[in-house]
């Protein structure tokens, strides 16, 4: 039914745009006109589809709703006496019967009203299609008087179009109050049900919920430091692996180098940055863990089969090429003349970039690695697939340590009930995530615009 | 003087060491990076090219009639319903006589892959005429018979732990011996959804659910990205609201997925309730994440494109939309469109968000819409890298493969782009 109406209302708007255009050209032929022939075309066109279209849209986020309030009415008349979640219950049996979800209920009531329900979605629908096109001509013969020789339809067809850029511009906001809101708004019923001192001091978090009351962790436990010193704990870990080798490979590249050697190697590191997340999870389960852990018994060492450090290492390779394109692209900024005048006071190279060149790049590198370490915290696939689901409070990188990405995962996958702390919890670690990345990447981009001021 | 010197050249001497050494470690960066390139591809393929092909075994096959309860003549919803599988398993049970016991019975059926069924019904019903002759066909062999041919599962171990039994091992020895043994490309990899056995688990279902959330995604991103950049480059006042939005995309571009599939979940499903687990939620959710990408990528071909074009157009009378619609725009279309490939590339990639939204079902049948329940590619990926059979890891390696494959050409066709429509100005 849907896509007929709309093919519909798409042939009417364009039966719209050529009436328009025709009767415009006929003017023409006549007199001046203010727009060109197919801007009224266009004008037509516009006016009848979007209106109606957005008509439809209302209706059908409207039906429910409304469909919904009678239903509960019939019901409460019907039975009366019954409690707040009956009604929600029944409401579900009878939304899933109108949809045509066999249940087996044998209730005469919920029977009768689900078949109530059926024949007022039908005349809803019916209504909503004769509704929307008869809306769709009215506007399309009211438009069409509108052609005359003094009609400024191209004001009125651009006036429409900055409309939608503008309102496309303001898309990242709305995204941005998005997450804001729903992160703030769940993160509230969170600490309705958990205190906010023992999710940001509490020392142990266990959220599994108990099924029986004299279960051990019975209430669960929202101690978020654990989960919080495994995030950092593995970020370290990776940030000491990608900072030394982006770092040298960008002074590499962008000193020593010969543009030969660059065209063939940088393209190479560029795959790191290409590759999906989710391989650097597999690779770290499958070869690196496994590995890691040989190589510390080998040693003498006690490694766990999912350690913090495996996890932490194939993150470091996964960030070097991020590291190193932002350092090539500062160090590259470095004005030549710093360098000159280095060398003519005698310097070897080697200690002209390390006394004139990093010191003046110190800000853009240090930027890099802060926008390194929130892509660190932030990452969720190799984590989640390499690194433990326990929290567990040390700083022993051997060990098996979780993340708050992994949480949000583990919290969230499967059904959830957004009534439970285990599911909202999700949303009050994804709040801090979000809060510390955005510092991270507010703080650093602040950093390149202030260094920036200093060369331009 | 000579001592003077001496401690000269012994100091150059250690200041040109010093450079040496500091020449090493960039070399050393540089060639640990390259190696866990070349180590991190070499894994995936050595353990993921044998997912190609797959062994099967050649078996007689009786095809009784009177067995079937059906006749060449019967219709084909009656050929369809017949008892296949029974059929098969009584073959297979009579072709090997010396095989008495019900649980070696058993070993010896399971080393067989489920499509023996399937297989036998198309036959049937293809050619009804074959019913009451003998035909030798290839069946696919079981996984774990698989991994064993392969060689990707050790073979020289006590029973418990091997993943074949003594009886399993013997008889795929004798039927090597027989060549009765051989191996096919691997058609159902690309062809059927996921399973929960591995010799019949494809990669099609999620290579469909893929393909419906990125349109998903480019249909809303590529027009809204467009008009974005459009209006904050040609149009926008410079004012505190357009400051604010510029601030906004780029650090939209910056915050983890994972935020984003809470975006979706709180409201996107929950809110405007679309449905879970479907390509339409999932583009959605991308197409959001993709959008600062294309913004910032329309916007600087749009700052590329030289001001005497709009002063031209502009001088001819046109109206300012008219200038961006009709010279500007198309001008900065391939640019952008090389800037969109790239963030759908980034958006195929992406795992996180999808798992937050529920679209890792397990879908057998391929989607053929973007409103059915669906995996994506790299969720398949994750899926089957947690499963614990070991003849997944072959699929999940093969799946990263094809991943990477369209990765690099989507990465190919945007340098194409880029190098056909470069215009210098």
């Amino acid at each position: 039914m849907f896509p007929y109406l709309l093919a519909a209302i798409l042939l009417i708007s364009l039966s719209g745009f050529y009436l328009g255009r025709k009767q415009a050209t006929n003017l023409r032929s006549q007199t001046k006109l203010h727009s060109l022939p197919q801007y009224h075309g266009y004008f037509i066109a516009l006016w009848c589809g979007i209106p109606t279209i957005l008509l439809i849209l209302l209706w059908t986020a409207l039906e429910p709703i409304l469909l919904g309030n009678l239903v509960r009415n019939h019901l409460e008349s019907q039975s009366g006496g019954l409690t707040p979640t009956d009604y929600v219950i029944m409401t579900e049996e009878v939304r899933n019967l109108a949809a045509g979800v066999a249940l087996g209920t044998q209730d005469p009531l919920i029977l009768e009203t689900a078949e109530l329900m059926r024949s007022l979605q039908q005349s809803s629908q019916w209504s909503m299609v004769v509704v929307t096109l008869l809306f769709a001509m009215l506007i399309m013969a009211f438009t069409r008087t509108k052609v005359a020789p003094g009609f400024k339809a191209r004001h009125g067809v651009e006036l429409l179009f900055n409309s939608f850029l503008f309102i496309s511009s303001t898309i990242a906001i709305l995204t941005t109050i998005g997450i804001v809101l729903s992160l703030i708004f769940e993160t509230f019923r969170f600490f309705e049900m958990v205190p906010i001192t023992e999710f940001l001091f509490g020392l142990k978090w266990y959220p599994q919920i108990a099924i029986r009351a004299d279960q051990v962790a019975g209430e669960g436990a929202w101690g978020a430091i654990p989960v919080f010193s495994g995030t950092l704990l593995i970020s370290f870990v990776a940030m000491l692996v990608a900072g030394p080798i982006g770092l040298m490979s960008a002074i590499y590249f962008s000193e020593y180098a010969s543009p030969k050697m660059c065209g063939v190697t940088k393209p190479i590191l560029e795959i790191l940055a290409g590759i999906p997340t989710v391989v650097y999870g597999f690779f770290a389960a499958l070869t690196l863990a496994p590995l890691v852990r040989d190589g510390g018994i080998a040693i003498g060492l006690d490694v766990e089969a999912r350690s913090a450090l495996a996890a932490g290492l194939v993150m470091g390779v996964m960030i070097i090429p991020f590291i190193s394109s932002l350092s090539d692209d500062v160090i590259n900024a470095v004005p030549q003349t710093l360098r000159d005048g280095s060398y003519a006071m005698g310097a070897t190279k080697s200690e002209t970039i390390r006394q004139v060149i990093i010191p003046a790049a110190l800000p853009g590198i240090v930027s890099a690695f802060m926008l390194a370490i929130s892509r660190a915290i932030g990452e969720t696939m190799i984590v989640a697939m390499a690194a433990g689901l326990n929290a567990n409070l040390t700083l022993n990188p051997l060990e098996n340590v979780t993340t708050v990405t992994v949480q949000i995962v583990v919290a969230l996958i499967g059904d959830q009930e957004f009534d439970d702390p285990k599911t909202l919890s999700a949303f009050a670690l994804g709040l801090v995530l979000f809060i510390v990345t955005l510092i991270l990447n507010v703080v650093a981009l602040a950093i390149v615009k202030k260094y920036r001021e200093k060369y331009d | 003087m000579t001592d003077r010197n001496m401690a000269k050249t012994a100091r150059l001497k250690q200041r040109y060491a010093a450079e040496a050494r500091f020449k090493l470690y960039g070399k050393l960066a540089i060639a640990a990076a390259l190696s866990a390139v070349f180590f991190l591809l070499y894994t995936i393929f050595t353990a993921g090219y044998s997912a190609f092909w797959r062994t099967q075994i050649q078996s007689e096959v009786k095809l009784d009639a009177n067995f079937l309860k059906v006749t060449p003549q019967s219709s084909n919803e009656e050929l369809a319903r017949a008892n296949y599988l029974g059929l098969f398993r009584k073959n297979v049970v009579e072709n090997n006589p010396d095989i008495k016991s019900r649980s070696e019975r058993r070993d010896l059926i399971q080393m067989f892959s489920e499509s023996a069924e399937t297989d036998l019904r198309d036959l049937v019903l293809s050619d009804p005429s074959l019913l009451g002759t003998t035909q030798k066909l290839w069946f696919l062999a079981s996984s774990p018979v698989d991994t064993i041919v392969k060689g990707a599962a050790p073979r020289n171990i006590e029973e418990e732990r091997r993943v074949v039994s003594n009886l399993q091992l013997r008889l795929l020895d004798q039927w090597t011996a027989e060549s009765r043994v051989g191996s096919t490309f691997n058609i159902n990899f690309f062809t059927r959804g996921d399973s929960r056995n591995p010799e019949l688990a494809g990669l099609a279902g999620a290579l469909a659910g893929s393909f419906w959330a990125l349109l998903v995604c480019f249909v809303i991103s590529f027009p809204m990205g467009i008009a974005a950049a459009i209006y904050l480059e040609e149009f926008a006042p410079k004012n505190r609201i357009t400051e604010i939005i510029e601030v906004n995309i780029n650090n939209l571009a910056a915050v983890p997925s994972i935020i984003f599939g809470l975006l979706g979940l709180a409201v996107i499903l929950n809110f405007f309730g679309v449905p879970r687990s479907t390509p339409l939620a999932g583009g959605i959710v991308l197409s959001l994440m993709t959008l600062p990408t294309i913004i910032i990528a329309c916007r600087a071909t749009l700052k590329a494109v030289p001001p005497s074009i709009r002063q031209g157009a502009l001088a001819m009378g046109a109206s300012p939309m008219q200038v961006v619609l009709h010279h500007v725009l198309p001008l900065a279309l391939p640019g952008t469109l090389t800037g969109t490939i790239i963030g759908l590339a980034q958006a195929l990639g992406e795992t996180a968000p999808l798992l937050m939204i529920g679209m890792f079902a397990f879908v057998v049948d391929i989607p053929t819409s973007p409103l059915e329940s669906a995996a994506a590619l790299p969720v398949q990926v994750y899926l089957w890298a947690e499963s614990s059979e070991r003849g997944f890891v072959e699929l999940t390696a093969a799946a990263i493969m094809v991943i990477l494959v369209f990765l690099v050409l989507m990465n190919l066709l945007a340098v194409i782009f880029r190098k056909k429509f470069e215009r210098r100005w």
